[in-house]
């Protein structure tokens, strides 16, 4: 009897604990993602010089993804489709096709994970690692690995890093390409000692090392097969003050990017700020030599880096203000920037009623020092020791300087504005590698000033215009868009090139959008002329070619 | 027999700590992002006493999310006082300019928390495909409610929803 109520229990118990835990694996579970189409209709348009032999029946460019994430507890796991076709015009036709690029399976204790598959991972800044994905440009440069993270105690954190990176639909086959391994730990002084808990000053301190292997098949020069790289970080901040510095080392890597030089590679990032209740003040310098990383010598395409190189300069985001965008030089850039956001307070005589922000950026970008390493060879010679450079010197040939003022303003409950000056030198035959043609200087200038019919309803109209004597001459640009929050906008815009000393090139860009967003789907079509130009995020850009047509993107998340 | 009783109880026991594991307050990933001045910090740490909790993630290139946070920062002291909700602000910006998000915010005179996700770790964890997106999570750390883009009057669509999540209102199934 006794035996039976047991086991009665035991049964019941059982039956209860699987019950249980099947609704509670059931209720743990989480499968999240998300989705996005972007498409282009071509058309041929004379004007633009593209003509229906150049569209050669490929009428639509696709890019689409879509990503599913499943966790439950401490497990993960992803799975992403992407499909190009084909890609849109500007992104690299490599990219055409479609498949599962990216799978990984992940575990995640408080002190330990693991991941195996294609991951993405940035040690410090990442100067000698980082793997990312930006879908508007088309580049993926992530590690398919394995990669371990620990913290053994509270406030330090190890990663280590093994794997081969994306190169667009190509899987890695023996030799291929090289393979990247990197350890990184990072060091809080605060979290480690008890006795610094609560001091002023905090103290973060990182080292990294990457290597990348890969086998040396040149006929004519010896190149090392293991290529290393060293950095060294730190954090530190006292009070309203926040230092942060990386200095990066890599041995000699020649590469199709340095021309096949011998020469070690340094990068070196230092930026102190002080913040306060309405005031930030920043500075920055940078200097980077012979840094390009990628794990195939042999590329020069946006694939492939193991190093991201920030640029240092202002990210515009006006129409006219990103015309001449900048991008680093890996193989040698020194450069600066300053910056002053202050708010001038409510309530007084320059703020009004709700105050005035202010906002001042100079940026600026000069080629290193460059000497020959002997009377014989001549600066950047392949095959040799490349160059010398002095550390600090600035050398007269100026890659790009922008001096950028804006204001924002409410002037009351219905009308605010935002106002722009920008200042710009761009050496065009340098950084969009055309010699021969004159620095590029331009005045521009932003007015986007926003009325609110009702809380829903608003009118925004964008006034910007671009003077310069060099490249296309001058441009002016206006914009009209409603919104009905928060669901509904429709927009208006032009573009003219009425300054191109090419009386045929006095281009309109008229274009006109309409979209609809409800919760996180979105739906945008446009419909005119884009016009030709870079679009940059981060430290890469793309070449976008001019295009006429129907454009659209619908994104979704769940 | 005694063996069976053990047993038992050893089962009831796992049946209770697995009930109680799944009462975490939150349904946000475990991933590792930054502090203003570089601590390290978890985004299940992203929490706020059972009351509302507002996480959008911006960048400072992107102008109809800094928009929508000065909207926020208009609103913030009534929205506190009136519902609790807590606001996270996640900025995007890569090494390029995680630096000057704290000047900037300074600057802006912000009075909520913001956080940096500069390898996109977090966003992607999240699944946000574009700026601003903005989540607003109920006093459990439940997800009931996210929307993408800004447009003027947006924050009031959204305050609407926090006050019905503050007063313990299921707006999952309405909306």
């Amino acid at each position: 009897m006794k035996k039976l109520i047991a086991l009665l229990l035991l049964g019941t118990t059982f039956w209860l604990s699987a019950e249980a835990q099947v609704s509670d694996f059931l209720q743990r579970s989480q499968v999240h993602g998300s989705f996005q189409v972007d498409g282009q209709f071509y058309r041929p348009d004379e004007a633009l010089g593209i003509t229906d032999s150049l569209i050669n029946g490929r009428k639509i460019g696709l890019n689409g993804f879509g990503n599913i994430i499943y966790s439950l507890g401490k497990f993960s796991a992803g799975i992403r489709y992407e499909a190009y076709l084909t890609p849109i015009a500007g992104f690299d036709p490599l990219l055409d096709g479609s498949g599962f690029p990216n799978m990984w399976a992940s575990y995640n204790d408080d002190r330990f994970s693991i991941t195996v598959g294609s991951f993405y991972e940035q040690f410090g800044n990442g100067l000698v690692l980082r793997t990312y994905e930006e879908w508007s440009l088309g580049y993926d440069n992530s590690i398919n690995g394995i990669r371990v993270t620990y913290e053994p105690v509270k406030g330090v954190i190890f990663k280590g890093v093994y794997g081969t990176q994306r190169f667009f639909w190509d899987k890695y086959e023996k030799n291929d390409r090289g393979i990247v391994r990197g350890l990184d730990g990072e060091f809080n002084f605060n979290d480690m000692f008890s006795s610094f808990e609560n001091s002023k000053i905090r103290l973060i301190l990182g080292g990294s090392m990457v290597s990348k292997y890969q086998i040396d098949a040149n006929p004519i020069y010896n190149l090392p097969e293991n290529v290393a790289s060293f950095a060294g970080r730190a954090i530190i901040g006292f009070g309203k003050f926040n230092i942060s510095t990386e200095y990066a080392y890599k041995i000699n890597d020649p590469s199709a990017v340095n021309n096949y030089i011998y020469k070690e590679g340094q990068a070196f990032i230092a930026s102190a700020s002080y913040s306060t209740k309405g005031l930030g003040l920043f500075a920055q310098f940078k200097r980077i030599d012979n840094f390009s990383f990628k794990s195939d010598r042999d590329v020069t395409v946006n694939a492939l880096d193991i190093s991201y190189l920030p640029a240092i300069t202002e990210a515009h985001t006006y129409a006219l203000t990103s015309m001449y965008p900048y991008a680093t030089q890996p193989n040698g850039e020194i450069g600066f920037q300053l910056q002053l956001n202050y708010k001038v307070p409510k309530k007084s005589r320059l703020g009004g009623k709700y105050g005035m922000g202010i906002a001042v950026n100079y940026a600026q970008v000069n080629d290193i020092d460059h000497q020959q390493v002997n009377d014989t060879t001549f600066v950047n010679q392949r095959g040799t020791l490349g160059y010398k450079s002095d550390f600090f010197k600035f050398s007269d040939h100026v890659f790009y300087s922008d001096l950028n003022i804006e204001i924002d303003k409410k002037f009351n409950r219905k009308w605010k504005g935002i106002f722009q000056y920008i200042y710009q030198t761009y050496d065009i035959a340098t950084i969009e590698g055309h010699p021969g043609e004159p620095i590029v200087k331009s005045h521009i200038f932003v007015a986007d000033i926003t009325h609110k019919f009702t809380t829903k309803q608003s009118l925004r109209g964008e006034l910007q215009g671009l003077w310069t004597k060099e490249d296309m001459g001058n441009w002016t640009a206006i914009l009209l868009e409603y919104t009905v929050s928060p669901h509904w906008f429709v927009s208006l815009t032009d573009q003219w090139n009425y300054g191109n000393p090419i009386v045929e090139d006095q281009i309109h860009y008229f274009s006109a959008s309409f979209g609809y967003t409800r919760k996180a789907t979105r739906v945008q079509f446009t419909y005119g002329r884009q016009r030709e130009g870079i679009v940059c995020v981060g430290g890469v850009c793309r070449q976008v070619p001019a295009s006429s047509g129907l454009s659209f993107t619908i994104t979704t998340n769940f | 027999m005694k063996k069976l009783i053990i047993a038992s109880i050893f089962s009831l026991i796992t049946l209770f700590s697995f009930s109680q594991s799944s009462d975490k307050n939150t349904n946000l990933p475990s991933i590792n992002i930054k502090t203003l001045d570089g601590q390290t910090f978890n985004t299940q740490n992203i929490t706020n006493d059972g009351k509302p909790v507002i996480i959008s993630f911006w960048a400072l290139w992107c102008k109809p999310c800094k928009k929508e946070l000065d909207a926020f920062n208009e609103n913030i002291e009534d929205w506190q006082d009136e519902t609790g909700v807590k606001i996270f602000a996640i900025s995007i910006d890569d090494s390029r300019s995680t630096a000057k998000v704290m000047p900037f915010v300074s600057g802006k005179d912000w009075e909520f928390d913001v956080l940096l996700d500069p390898n996109g770790d977090f966003k992607r964890a999240m699944n946000v495909n574009m700026i601003p997106h903005t989540f607003l999570l109920d006093g459990d750390g439940k997800i009931v409610y996210q929307h993408t883009s800004y447009y003027e009057g947006g924050e009031f669509d959204l305050y609407e929803l926090v006050k019905k999540v503050a007063n313990g209102e299921d707006i999952k199934v309405k909306h």
